[in-house]
């Protein structure tokens, strides 16, 4: 039997949802068996495989590399699966929207350091002016809302989409569980 | 209740019930334990139909009416449950999420508020309108609480509890539509206030974060409602 192609992402946020995905212990042994992590912080692939059956997405999108990131998840997966409030609501990130960009990098990188205050130019990605939940800038078809979704909430969601059932999560987890 | 109240009877989602015929159709379905939900509502103080949740059909007529502010009839045929009802009650849910910063997870009242669990009851996973991220204040000027703007949902619970039952009307409201926003006094700051008698009602009745007490953190501010009802109906006993 071919294993489930499965991806984990890690865009704007704190990787709580990807300590939830390793709390699944070793029930993860059991899921590996049906699966296989073909990209994801947790394994080394470099590169977003060309297919993917199930993108798993914890976090907002926060910049011009999010950005792309999550459209090309979004053309090679057949499922998208927004993991937790991050993803959802912009949660935390999304907490900077109020304030301008150029506010943001000064109070970060001008006002808070102690020394050799200057704003980066290079190396990291650009922000975006506003952080953004994945469902407004590509469709998604799951979501697991959760700051974060338990390990018994991820692993319910995982066995119901493989065997082919789209997870109906509203009775174990909501906005800030 | 006065003795010349008459006792009428309707149908709620197929069931025979009898109501006094001073009560609202809201009152009579959960005196029934039939679901219906809200937010702006609370028993002990005056419905003022301001978050449309708790919309409802009744037979006969075209538009949807709230029910918290809806007096029964006799004969009256409510239906509390239908696709049309569901679709309205999630987009109004939806909208005030989008409306200000609910970041539930770092909220005071994580775990406690009412918003939070209503969206979780009606099956919200995630809303479908885009968020709007507004630029809201946080008033922390008083010495016991904080009003928090960014959380408000202005059910006005705050407005009519300090009225009605303080009998201080030191909240109000200022601003139209999607600028509406609580305002104390002249648009003061609450710490300010010359009417405010710092007693707390508001932040009891609050169904958000957005009225709590000082020094209270993330999923610490359990708001105590329960003193509501008793008070309404001492008062009322003694007019």
């Amino acid at each position: 039997m071919n294993k489930v192609k499965v991806a984990t992402v890690w865009l704007d946020g704190c990787s709580g949802c990807h300590m939830s995905f390793l709390d699944m212990d070793e029930r993860l042994v059991a899921l590996a068996e049906k699966i296989e992590v073909v990209y994801s912080p947790l394994v080394d692939h470099k590169e977003f495989p060309e297919q993917v059956d199930v993108a798993i997405v914890e976090g907002a999108v926060s910049t011009d590399e999010d950005l792309e990131k999550i459209q090309l998840i979004r053309q090679r997966s057949k499922l998208l699966v927004s993991l937790g409030d991050c993803a959802i609501t912009a949660n935390v990130p999304s907490m900077r929207n109020p304030f301008s960009v150029k506010d943001v990098m000064e109070r970060a990188y001008m006002e808070n350091a102690t020394n050799q205050w200057q704003i980066p130019r290079q190396m990291i990605p650009k922000l975006l002016d506003r952080v953004r939940p994945i469902q407004e800038v590509v469709p998604v078809d799951v979501f697991i809302p959760g700051c974060p979704p338990s390990a018994d909430t991820i692993h319910f969601c995982l066995t119901e989409l493989l065997q082919g059932r789209i997870p109906n999560v509203a009775n174990l987890t909501r906005f800030g569980a | 209740m006065s003795a010349s109240v008459r006792i009428k009877t309707l149908k709620i989602d197929g069931m025979d019930v009898s109501a006094r015929g001073n009560e609202s159709v809201l009152q009579v379905a959960r005196e029934n334990g039939i679901f219906i939900p809200s937010l702006c509502y609370v028993d002990g103080l005056k419905p003022v139909g301001a978050c449309r949740l708790c919309l409802i059909e009744v037979a006969g007529i075209n538009k949807l009416l709230p029910a918290c502010t809806t007096e029964v009839w006799e004969g009256m045929v409510v239906s509390t449950d239908s696709e049309r009802l569901r679709k309205y009650r999630r987009l109004i849910l939806e909208l005030i999420f989008s409306e200000r910063n609910h970041v539930c997870s770092v909220c005071v009242s994580n775990n406690y508020c009412e918003l939070q669990s209503l969206a979780q009851k009606l099956g919200m996973t995630h809303i479908s309108v885009p968020y709007r991220y507004p630029s809201k204040k946080v008033d922390a000027s008083h010495e016991r609480f904080v009003m928090d703007h960014n959380r408000c949902i202005v059910c006005t619970r705050c407005v009519r509890v300090c009225d009605e039952i303080e009998g201080a009307h030191t909240w109000d409201l200022m601003g139209r539509g999607i600028d509406t926003r609580v305002i104390s006094d002249l648009n003061q700051a609450w710490g300010e206030s010359d009417s405010c008698t710092s007693c707390g009602k508001c932040v009891q009745v609050c169904p958000t974060g957005a009225l709590y007490e000082k020094g209270k953190s993330s999923s610490e501010m359990k708001k105590e409602i329960e003193f509501l009802p008793y008070l309404t109906a001492l008062r009322e006993g003694k007019r």
